[in-house]
């Protein structure tokens, strides 16, 4: 158990205390890092300093934020109307969202069609084609089944349209869910690569994890550098990578310790059959 | 109410699906879905014929079945040894911190892979102090396929283990108490109660798997993981179907390479579904 931890835990440490290191005796270090060797915040200045990462930041905030309430107003809809009787054609259409699960038009059609609907390079494009998932859905549903008929009898007694007994009646007794669902939402568009990578080409759209990919991957750093002089870039690169982990992902372990609970308890009401 | 939401799912789910048309035709953006010419099973014969097939095939299998061999089991192995645990403390720092790594991004993962396996990353710096000589495990193909199976683990097997821990606490501890009195030890009892407890779960979960068998792993991880130097291990129908669709535009072909593998992710999992159904009567609808 404790080498679970400390292999699934060190990965962590060691780009954490990468990042704070100073550059030059990073590389000379051989052997495990237990602490920064050296303290410098140079990278973390470069880092900030990039206008890339700040691009990015800011497209994933407007990403998570607009496509979370998407995500959320949408599936309470699909939920609502699917789980109460008496609705008309109930089983065909879940037959066709289900169907969706199993079989797609696969990568090029799913192109070719966000092309032809003018989509393409559009912040629409990080938003609307993941507007739902059918997983999170049918969970809903499971959930929004359980609510007694009676509540929503009596508000439609009182006059209440369907609109208001959603917001009203629905999604207030179903705060714990609807938290739930917030979360994944939200951690799904803040993780989201594969959507930005084939729809987005303009870089002002960017999310952060494309900026990511740029620099931890194929290793284009050369823009966050040209204040620091030839000789030391090659020395920088090294920590800068780490710098831009750190910032990239400290959102989400800053959040971890509150919302786990939450997250548990998704993958359990996941887990429940009907 | 429901009408914003069937308007999604056609808009995008199911107009895709009448696009897939033009993996019979030889499509021209010009020309369109509709008005490009037909060519029936040609991209399919191409395809077939084509000296990528049987690699694609290999490679898209074998990332599958290792990820089913070493992968599957191990939030299932992991879920029994938290479940022996007795002190709560304890468990409850394990179980955070082995969920952890599923919150970090694919992009970030690759990229800490890259840096850990390159020539003076931790891994050679490790295998370093034993006398092994260094080497750049990413460029080599031989290592490919341990290398994403691992990752793979290593991110998700906590999470993964959350369903099974659910499903261990579903059990009736009156059973326990029984096998304790006629004398089973602790093997004896998750061998006998708490396996065959979560059977049902690990069912559902496999059929799961079965339809993604020919998905051949994470697209997004394996570009991000693969360079030209390991696609003879690395390169799958998914990241062949990117490269010659999105880079190349070579869409009818790609698009007909893609429904291939589609249609055979659907044909496994219905039959993983009725086969489960027929021996043990667990299965997904």
């Amino acid at each position: 158990m404790l080498v679970l931890v400390v292999i699934t835990l060190y990965p962590f440490l060691y780009v954490l205390f990468a990042s704070f290191s100073n550059p030059a005796d990073l590389i000379q270090h051989r052997s495990l890092l237990l602490a920064p060797t050296g303290f410098s915040l140079e990278s973390y200045k470069l880092v900030f300093e990039n206008p890339m990462i700040s691009i990015g930041y800011v497209n994933t905030l407007i990403y998570v934020l607009a496509g979370t309430a998407l995500n959320l107003a949408m599936t309470s809809f699909a939920a609502y109307a699917l789980s109460r009787k008496g609705v008309k054609f109930v089983g065909p259409v879940m037959f066709g969202i289900v169907f969706t699960m199993f079989f797609s038009g696969g990568l090029i059609p799913t192109y070719l069609n966000m092309k032809n609907l003018g989509l393409l390079d559009s912040r629409w494009a990080m938003i609307l084609p993941s507007a739902i998932s059918t997983w999170n859905l049918l969970v809903m549903r499971t959930s929004f089944a359980g609510i007694p008929v009676a509540l929503e009898e009596s508000a439609r007694i009182d006059g209440a349209n369907d609109f208001r007994i959603l917001f009203r009646i629905f999604i207030p007794v179903s705060l714990p869910i609807m938290a739930v669902m917030t979360l994944f939402y939200g951690v799904g568009h803040w993780n989201s690569y594969m959507d930005a990578l084939i729809y987005l080409r303009n870089r002002d759209l960017y999310p952060l994890q494309l900026v990511l990919q740029e620099i931890l991957i194929t290793n284009s750093t050369d823009s966050m550098m040209s204040t620091v002089a030839d000789v030391d870039k090659g020395l920088i690169q090294e920590t800068i990578k780490y710098a831009t982990i750190i910032v990239a992902t400290v959102p989400i372990l800053l959040l971890y310790p509150f919302l786990q609970r939450y997250f548990v308890k998704g993958v359990m009401l996941g887990s429940i059959k009907e | 109410m429901l009408l914003p939401v069937i308007l999604y799912y056609v808009i995008f789910m199911y107009l895709p699906m009448y696009g897939l048309q033009i993996a019979f035709k030889d499509f021209s953006p010009a020309k369109g879905i509709w008005g490009s010419a037909w060519v029936g099973f040609g991209h399919f014969t191409s395809f077939y014929e084509s000296y990528y097939f049987w690699r694609l095939i290999r490679n898209t299998v074998l990332i599958s079945v290792y990820e089913l061999i070493f992968g599957f089991p191990a939030p299932i192995l992991l879920a029994l040894l938290l479940n022996e645990i007795r002190v709560r403390l304890f468990k409850n720092v394990v179980q955070s911190i082995t969920y952890l790594p599923h919150f970090i991004s694919v992009v970030v993962v690759s990229g800490m892979m890259i840096d850990f396996l390159s020539s003076d990353g931790i891994v050679n710096q490790l295998t370093g102090l034993f006398g092994i000589p260094s080497e750049s495990f990413l460029i080599m193909p031989e290592w490919f396929r341990s290398i994403y199976v691992a990752s793979g683990i290593w991110q998700g097997v906590g999470w993964g283990s959350i369903i099974y821990l659910a499903a261990i606490a579903g059990i009736d501890p009156s059973l326990y108490e029984v096998a304790k009195s006629d004398g089973a030890g602790r093997f004896r009892q998750i061998w006998h109660i708490t396996i065959p407890g979560i059977m049902p779960t690990i069912m559902i979960m496999l059929i799961l798997r079965f339809g993604t068998l020919m998905a051949g792993g994470s697209m997004e991880k394996i570009l991000l993981l693969y360079n030209s130097t390991t696609y003879e291990t690395a390169d799958v129908i998914s990241t062949f179907v990117y490269r010659r669709g999105l880079l190349q535009m070579d869409y009818g072909f790609s698009a007909a390479i893609g429904l291939f593998n589609n249609v055979l992710n659907f044909i496994l999992l219905v039959s993983a579904n009725k086969f489960s159904r027929k021996i043990n009567n667990t299965s997904l609808w």
